[in-house]
């Protein structure tokens, strides 16, 4: 028994790894991808706009496997699993990102454009310091949506062989012949997204202050 | 000493041309007022003039520095010197949500004219007094009325220390017992003879404090003069016709 909650807590700890890295490389790539697909410029939107249809038109656990795979068919070249299952998280889960941040830019009125054009802001200043705060504020809800849904997502990176909660869960449940374990990991999970949630809320309110 | 010079202005959106062949010129100190039926090109005018819309041709001077010369603009370092001396008031005032009155009104200061903190401070603060809002400056635009809106929005463009100010419907978006404040804002800086392009439907406002009156129609001015003698004694049968409406609608 003792065991088994180790080596739960063990795959919980990969679970909330691939969760967290996840979010630090996938929310700040999403911000290129979203200027991208709002670019003026055919050559840049085009691609971008095409990867971002792949990635949310295919099932996050074939992307998982084309990352982990492709590079040992086409090169022979194999590689550590976890970063596998870090970079097709995060090229996955900044297309969402990057969907969300664009219809977070594109509500902002053009009059607050305009207002900073005339008052002289340079360009970068308009979009981080007008512009970025306005939109964070807009996208929280959507984005809570998101994060929450990745963390139950974590479960896929068993697809490959990383030893997640999930994952962990089902063999001392085939082990035990219990159902137990696949519980406890259930619990882990709803208690991770409660942290989520409140997470989101505090961050909400914390800009309620204007409207 | 002009402070704006527009010579042979024209805007065009795809095949629509929506103001054709304007000049006109803004002396120091003095009140412009541009009248004239929705439509006609007045908004377009000041959106060209202060750069948010590109002029498919003409000229352009402010303070003696050509921005646009024969249709073609000055470069991008000449172009946002020059327009620093502009400052431009909206229908819909365009306060930044997220920052307070404070805030609006002290970051371009920072940002953009590299002011000390303490010094924009200063300022915000002063221009806030002056419009009335001296309790006003933590408090966010969402919890003003729109009247104290539009003088934030009024406060930040004066912030800037601009040789000439646009106004584009200054009271149009506000409940009309709210719209006396901002005319009341707008007299003092006349009597201050701060430099105004007023676009406005108040024609008793028009009458009493610009120096000189345009009335634009179909996108070309159709009569210019002193302010008080285009509206009490229109030349232009145009002229005469627009306000004519506009007295029957109760509106002057
Ligand atoms: N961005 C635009 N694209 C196409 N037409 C426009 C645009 N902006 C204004 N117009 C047209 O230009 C004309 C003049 O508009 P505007 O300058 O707003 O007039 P006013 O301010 O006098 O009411 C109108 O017919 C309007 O529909
Ligand atoms: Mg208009």
């Amino acid at each position: 028994m003792v065991k088994m909650l180790g080596a739960m807590l063990e795959g919980s700890l990969v679970s909330l790894e691939i969760f967290l890295l996840t979010l630090v490389f996938a929310l700040p790539l999403a911000l290129p991808v979203a200027l991208g697909r709002m670019s003026a410029s055919r050559l840049v939107r085009v691609p971008v706009n095409l990867y971002i249809l792949v990635m949310r038109g295919t099932p996050l656990i074939l992307q998982i496997l084309f990352v982990y795979f492709a590079p040992y068919y086409l090169f022979e070249a194999s590689y550590d699993r976890f970063t596998a299952v870090i970079v097709a998280f995060t090229v996955n889960y900044a297309a969402y990102f990057a969907e969300i941040y664009r219809g977070g830019i594109q509500s902002i009125p053009k009059g607050q454009y305009e207002a900073a054009k005339v008052l002289g802001f340079t360009r970068a200043d308009t979009f981080f310091r007008i512009v970025l705060p306005q939109v964070v504020k807009r996208i929280l809800p959507a984005s809570a949506n998101e994060v929450i849904t990745l963390v139950k997502d974590t479960a896929l990176a068993q697809t490959i062989g990383v030893a997640e909660l999930f994952r962990v869960a089902q063999n001392a449940s085939a082990r035990q012949f219990s159902t137990t374990p696949i519980f406890i990991a259930g619990v882990f999970y709803f208690v991770m997204n409660w942290a989520v949630s409140e997470a989101f809320l505090r961050a909400e309110r914390k800009l309620a202050y204007y409207s | 000493m002009d402070v704006v010079t527009v010579e042979h202005l024209s805007k065009s959106f795809g095949d629509l041309r929506v103001i054709s062949d304007i000049s006109f010129s803004v002396h120091q100190g003095e009140v412009l007022a541009i009248i004239g039926p929705s439509g006609s090109g007045k908004s377009t005018l000041l959106r060209a003039v202060t750069h948010l819309e590109t002029a498919t041709r003409g000229t352009i001077t402010i303070c003696g520095t050509r921005i646009l010369d024969g249709g073609v603009y000055a470069d991008a370092a000449t172009l946002r010197s020059a327009l620093l001396k502009l400052g431009l008031v909206f229908q819909d005032f365009n306060l930044f949500p997220h920052f307070s009155v404070l805030r609006n009104i002290t970051e371009a200061q920072v940002r953009v004219l590299r002011r000390g903190k303490a010094e924009a401070r200063e300022r915000a603060l002063a221009l806030l007094e002056k419009m009335g809002l001296a309790g006003k400056a933590s408090a966010y635009p969402c919890e003003l009325s729109g009247g104290q809106k539009q003088r934030v929005s009024i406060a930040r463009a004066l912030a800037l220390d601009p040789q000439v100010l646009f106004f584009d419907e200054p009271t149009s978006a506000l409940d009309p017992e709210l719209t006396g404040e901002i005319l009341k804002v707008m007299r003092t800086l006349a009597a201050e003879k701060m430099t105004m392009v007023v676009v406005t439907h108040e024609m008793g406002f028009a009458r009493d404090v610009a120096d000189r009156a345009m009335l634009m129609d179909g996108g070309v001015v159709v009569e210019e003069g002193p302010a008080r003698e285009l509206i009490d004694n229109p030349r232009n049968e145009r002229t005469r016709a627009f306000l004519k409406r506009f007295s029957e609608s109760g509106r002057t």
